[in-house]
C-alpha cells in the first residue's frame, strides 16, 4: 500500500479551487474564438470578445472571472491501493475548499441549511463524489459549479418508448426555456440510463469532457453532433441576445438502464465551464 | 442602435428615451442588492417602514460580488439571474426604481409595470465578472452587513457597459434577438 497524507489532499484542493476560478481553459478559450469568427450578430461578437477579455485579466490577475465562483463540486478517484493517513479524507478535502476559498479571495456562496440558509462563509461543504478504482494512485477533479446555470438543469424520467426521439426533444426544450438565464454560450451535460440519481450523476461528469471531445460510443458521438447543431438553430445566441453561438458542446454519457425506465439528466454549465484536476 | 452615455440618478423622461438594443455607459452611483435584501427591503415596505435606502430615481444592480483583493475597492462582480428578484420587483418599482441590471428574462408582471411607472432593465455581460469589476472604483456596505455577498453596497460606477434589454415601452431584446437568429 501506498501512504499519502490527507494534509496533500488538502494542499492540492486549495490550489485547484483557485486555479479553476482564474483560468479558463484553452477549450472554452477557443470556442470563444470560434464563435467570434462565425457568428454573424454583432451584439454576438461583442459579447464574445469582452468573454475574452475577462478571461485574459482574470488569468492575469488571479481574480476569478465570473463572481459566482460555484458550489465546489469535487470529483476523487482514490487507487485501491492508497492508504490514507493522518486524517478524514472528506475533512480534509473541507479544508482545502475553506484554504483556497480564502486564499483566493473566491466568494463564499454556500448556506448550511437550505430553508435555514445561513451562510457557511467558506464555502463548504463541498459536493464530493468518490470513486474506487485500480491502482495507488489519486486524481482529484474540481469543478466549481455557478448556481444560475445550475438553476436550468432537470431531471425526467422517461418512458423507454420515448427513444431517442424523446431524449433530444427534452434537451432542446431545456435550452430553449433556459434562454439567456444560464449564461450562454453553455455547455449541456447530458446523462441518459441508470437509476434517477446516476443518471444526474453522469450529466454532471459529461461537463468535465473537454470542448470537441466525442463519446467513444458511435451513435452516442452521432446524438451529441445532432444535438448541437439543433440547439444552436434556436437563435438564442450569447447572453439570449440573438446569435449562433448558444452552446459550446453536448456531451452525453450513457449506462445501463432498467427494463421499465429511460432517466434522463440534462446539467447546464453556462460559459465559464471551470474545472481543474492533478494526480498524486 | 445607439451608444449612449448615462449618469444617476436616472429621470422618467431619460428612461422613456431608451429602446431596447441601445447600447449605454452607465456612470455614477448605483446599489446593489440581490434575493435576501430584495426579501428584507419588500418586507419593510410591507410593514410601511422607511427603506435604508432612498430607491428612487435609482439603479439596482443584481450582483453578489467576490471578496475585494488587498487594495482594491471589489471584487469580481458580474450580474445575477434576474427571475429571483421578479417577486419583490414591482414594489420597489412603485416606490421609484428607474433602473435594474442584471442578466436573464423578466416576468410579464415587471415587465408591465416597468411600463407603468417608466423604468429601464439593462444586461450586463454575465460572466464578464473580472472586466465588469475594472468599471466599479468604490464600493462602501449601506446596509445589511450580515449578509455578506448579499448586503446591499453603494457602488460609485463609470462607464459600465450595458445593454437595454427591456424598456419602458414593454419590449423584449430576449424575445426579438432570438426570433431574429432563429432557424427553427
Amino acid at each position: 500500500m501506498r501512504e499519502v497524507e490527507v494534509s496533500e489532499i488538502t494542499k492540492e484542493i486549495a490550489e485547484l479551487c483557485q486555479e479553476a476560478n482564474f483560468e479558463l481553459g484553452e477549450d472554452v478559450i477557443n470556442a470563444f474564438k470560434d464563435g467570434l469568427e462565425n457568428d454573424e450578430s454583432p451584439t454576438a461578437k461583442a459579447i464574445l470578445e469582452q468573454l475574452l477579455e475577462n478571461a485574459k485579466i482574470a488569468r492575469e490577475d488571479r481574480v476569478p472571472m465570473c463572481q459566482d465562483t460555484g458550489f465546489t463540486v469535487i470529483f476523487v478517484e482514490l487507487g485501491q491501493e492508497v492508504k490514507l493517513v493522518g486524517g478524514d479524507l472528506e475533512e480534509a478535502i473541507n479544508e482545502g475548499v475553506r484554504q483556497g476559498y480564502k486564499e483566493g479571495y473566491l466568494r463564499k456562496s454556500i448556506v448550511s441549511h437550505p430553508l435555514k440558509r445561513e451562510n457557511t462563509g467558506d464555502n463548504t461543504p463541498a459536493v464530493i463524489h468518490t470513486k474506487i478504482v485500480p491502482g495507488d494512485k489519486i486524481k482529484i477533479t474540481v469543478a466549481p459549479k455557478g448556481g444560475g446555470s445550475e438553476n436550468m438543469s432537470e431531471v425526467r424520467m422517461m418512458k423507454p418508448a420515448d427513444g431517442v426521439e424523446g431524449v433530444k426533444d427534452f434537451v432542446i426544450e431545456r435550452v430553449k426555456e433556459s434562454g439567456p438565464n444560464p449564461c450562454p454560450p453553455i455547455v449541456v451535460g447530458v446523462g441518459i440510463g441508470g437509476t434517477f440519481e446516476k443518471c444526474a450523476y453522469l450529466a454532471k461528469k459529461a461537463l468535465l469532457r473537454p470542448i470537441g471531445d466525442e463519446s467513444p460510443h458511435e451513435d452516442i458521438a452521432q446524438l451529441e453532433k445532432e444535438l448541437l447543431e439543433e440547439v444552436n438553430k434556436l437563435g438564442i445566441g450569447p447572453q439570449g441576445l440573438g446569435g449562433r453561438t448558444t452552446v459550446l458542446d453536448v456531451n452525453v454519457e450513457i449506462y445501463g438502464a432498467h427494463i421499465a425506465s429511460l432517466p434522463v439528466a440534462v446539467n447546464i454549465n453556462c460559459h465559464a465551464a471551470r474545472h481543474k484536476e492533478t494526480i498524486i | 442602435m445607439a451608444e449612449i452615455k448615462l449618469t444617476t440618478p436616472l429621470t422618467e423622461e431619460k428612461v422613456r428615451e431608451l429602446e431596447v438594443g441601445d447600447k449605454v455607459l452607465l456612470s455614477g452611483t448605483i446599489y446593489t442588492g440581490r434575493d435576501a435584501a430584495h426579501e428584507r427591503l419588500v418586507n419593510l415596505l410591507e410593514e410601511g417602514e422607511d427603506l435604508p435606502i432612498d430607491v428612487d430615481g435609482q439603479v439596482i444592480y443584481y450582483v453578489g460580488p467576490a471578496p475585494a483583493k488587498p487594495g482594491k475597492p471589489i471584487g469580481s462582480a458580474g450580474p445575477t439571474t434576474s427571475y429571483r428578484m421578479d417577486p419583490y420587483t414591482p414594489a420597489l418599482l412603485n416606490e421609484g426604481l428607474r433602473g435594474m441590471i442584471g442578466k436573464g428574462s423578466r416576468s410579464q408582471e415587471v415587465k408591465d409595470v416597468m411600463e407603468e411607472e417608466g423604468a429601464v432593465y439593462f444586461a450586463a455581460v454575465g460572466g464578464a465578472a473580472a472586466l465588469i469589476a475594472k468599471c466599479i472604483k468604490k464600493a462602501e456596505v449601506v446596509a445589511y452587513e450580515d449578509l455578506g455577498t448579499e448586503a446591499i453596497r453603494k457602488l460609485e460606477i463609470e462607464d459600465l457597459p450595458l445593454i437595454v434589454v427591456n424598456d419602458a415601452a414593454n419590449n423584449d431584446l430576449y424575445e426579438i434577438g432570438a426570433e431574429e437568429y432563429s432557424e427553427v
